[in-house]
């Protein structure tokens, strides 16, 4: 198809720093730099820190894109990044650096809901994505429940987290157990090993008085706490935490609410496909949980693969591609870095 | 040879092209925005505005000359990501300038000068520069106070920049009023042997003089009593 508009999107909104290059719905490159080791040991991510080494990173990784795509910028057709949300400093050297590409190169550019771009990137797996469908997005800094009737022009929030993203449970939890971060990859290993079903930890606003103003919402604080109080009341016995089944059981309880939520949702809105993006959907436990639940429903779950799941440059080249092929206007040159960009801007 | 000169380390967001040749540095368009919150948003419209007000297309230009601060980080970074983003795509050489060099140089006549910009956290970015305008002592940052004792100790009669003008009373010293930021044309000019000598393209590197804000994680803290 080559015809089809070539798209580069670049990704800063965090600590990855990312240049994708789709043409269509097919992927070309997908350049990553990772501060992540920098950040490990404050146990979790530095924005000053994620900043300087997007600076560092961003012309590598956009020529490492380019050659892997076997292009030039001036045959790209337009470029799109991330204006928000995110860290604020990390998404202006992005926004900055877009810019500076598109003026040089003479491109359109688009500024793009990090958000949306995790919805879209499934399409660069399976294909033009079935509207409305309910995403899923979980990550260490959003957990998120969308309804997507139009991905070019409008997503509406269902619910939020209302206190820990699902991603900084794992980190925290991880921590607890003298795991890694990030935590997410640890948990998932040591919880094949464990009893998920060992410690009844708690699902936050799943009981009937808080589904009724929180019905799409979800709270991991008092998951995270239930879990220091166990892991804690063993140690001061002088008792071995049993680290498998602590993470086993953890993770559980996550899946458990975050997959019936989203099918809850799916259900009550009659919409037969959920897309699950973030971080977190790279989890093996999110991913089965989400796929055989929702079998019995006749609802079609789409996970991309772990590498699209997590930030990257390619969903925001998805989101760009998809918005030029819906003969979306292109952003202005003076489109800001909005940290809290809202759910419903799809493109600023 | 026209060249693009940007400079985000203050709250002046500059842009400006200039023709540099083998006699000097000639102005040839200049766009400059004071706010401190808006560096990413005024930048690239500014260099676009620049091209355009000189008739030119970005395939034009011979090189980019950046300023390296030191700034206010974030703001600082949108210069030095623009320049570097729009080098890699004109495969032309970019060079950086510190950019006090930009406020001392030409406030230099003869007597040592202190140029300062605004740090924040009631600090300042500064440098000592002697006579002729070369830098002496710099670029650092530190109090007010700190800065006006060291530029005593090396001779200097008066002080220039937006951080001079803002702390004028600590600093104690007679204040030149301009420039206030650093001045494009003269961020070329420290650039222009490099320039014209086709020196290799270097590598942007910001004048942090600061490191990150953050702490190491400490061990968990208990939730039980
Ligand atoms: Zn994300």
């Amino acid at each position: 198809m080559a015809d089809e508009p070539l798209i580069l999107g670049i990704e800063t909104s965090c600590d990855e720093t990312g240049v994708g290059i789709v043409r269509g719905h097919t992927l070309l490159a997908d350049a990553l730099a990772s501060s992540v080791e920098e950040h490990a040991r404050f146990g979790g991510v530095v924005p000053e820190v994620a900043s300087r080494a997007h600076l560092e990173a961003i012309v590598p990784t956009m020529d490492r894109a380019l050659t892997e795509a076997g292009v030039t910028l001036a045959d790209i057709d337009a470029i799109a990044v991330t204006s928000g949300p995110g860290l604020a400093g990390a998404l202006l050297v992005g926004v900055a650096a877009a810019k500076g590409y598109a003026v040089a190169a003479e491109k359109p550019i688009y500024g793009v809901n990090h958000l949306a771009a995790h919805v879209a990137v499934d399409t660069l797996e399976h294909g033009p994505l079935p509207e409305p469908a309910i995403a899923l997005l979980v990550s260490g800094g959003h957990s998120s429940l969308l309804l997507v009737d139009d991905l070019a022009r409008g997503v509406t929030p269902l619910g939020a987290t209302i206190d820990d993203a699902a991603g900084e449970a794992f980190d925290k939890v991880a921590r607890l157990l003298g795991l890694p971060f990030p935590g997410g990859p640890p948990i998932d290993r040591e919880a094949r090993a464990g009893d998920a079903a060992s410690i009844a930890f708690p699902r936050g606003l799943t009981a009937a008085k808080d589904l009724a103003a929180h019905r799409y919402d979800f709270s991991f604080s008092g998951l995270k706490t239930a879990v220091a109080r166990w892991v804690e009341a063993r140690q001061r016995a002088g008792e071995a935490v049993p680290v498998a089944d602590v993470a086993a059981s953890f993770q559980e309880a996550v899946c458990d609410v975050l997959t019936s939520k989203a099918l809850a949702a799916c259900r009550a809105q009659g919409i037969e496909t959920l897309v699950i993006g973030g971080g977190v959907a790279a989890n093996s436990r999110l991913r089965a949980m989400a796929e055989q639940r929702a079998e019995k429903y006749g609802i079609q779950v789409r996970v991309p693969r772990p590498k699209l799941c997590t930030d990257n440059g390619a969903m925001v080249a998805a989101l760009g591609s998809h918005l030029v092929a819906a003969g979306v206007a292109p952003s202005r040159l003076d489109l800001p870095a909005d940290s809290a960009l809202p759910l419903t801007t799809v493109s600023v | 040879m026209l060249v693009l000169v940007v400079d985000s380390s203050t709250p002046a967001v500059t842009a400006a092209l200039v023709e540099v040749s083998a006699d000097g540095v000639a102005s040839r368009a200049h766009r400059c925005t004071v706010d401190a919150r808006a560096h990413g948003e005024l930048l690239a419209p500014q260099v676009d505005a620049v091209l355009a007000d000189a008739d030119a297309r970005p395939r034009d230009l011979a090189a980019i000359v950046a300023g390296l601060g030191p700034g206010p980080f974030t703001g600082l970074r949108v210069g030095l990501v623009t320049a570097a983003t729009m080098g890699q795509v004109l495969n032309i050489p970019t060079y950086g300038v510190c950019s006090l060099d930009a406020i001392g140089y030409p406030a230099a006549s003869g007597a040592p000068v202190l140029a300062a910009s605004d740090a924040r956290r009631k600090e300042l970015y500064w440098a000592v520069y002697d006579g002729a305008g070369q830098r002496i002592v710099g670029p650092e940052v530190s109090a007010p106070a700190v800065a006006a004792a060291r530029a005593r100790e090396l001779g200097a009669t008066i002080a220039v920049g937006d951080g001079a003008h803002r702390y004028a009373e600590v600093l104690d010293l007679p204040v030149r009023v301009e420039p206030r930021y650093p001045d494009a044309t003269v961020l070329a000019l420290l650039a222009a042997e490099r320039i014209r000598s086709g020196a290799s393209s270097e590598r942007l590197t910001p004048l942090y003089l600061r490191r990150p804000d953050a702490v190491a994680a400490t061990g968990h803290k208990p939730v039980l009593p």
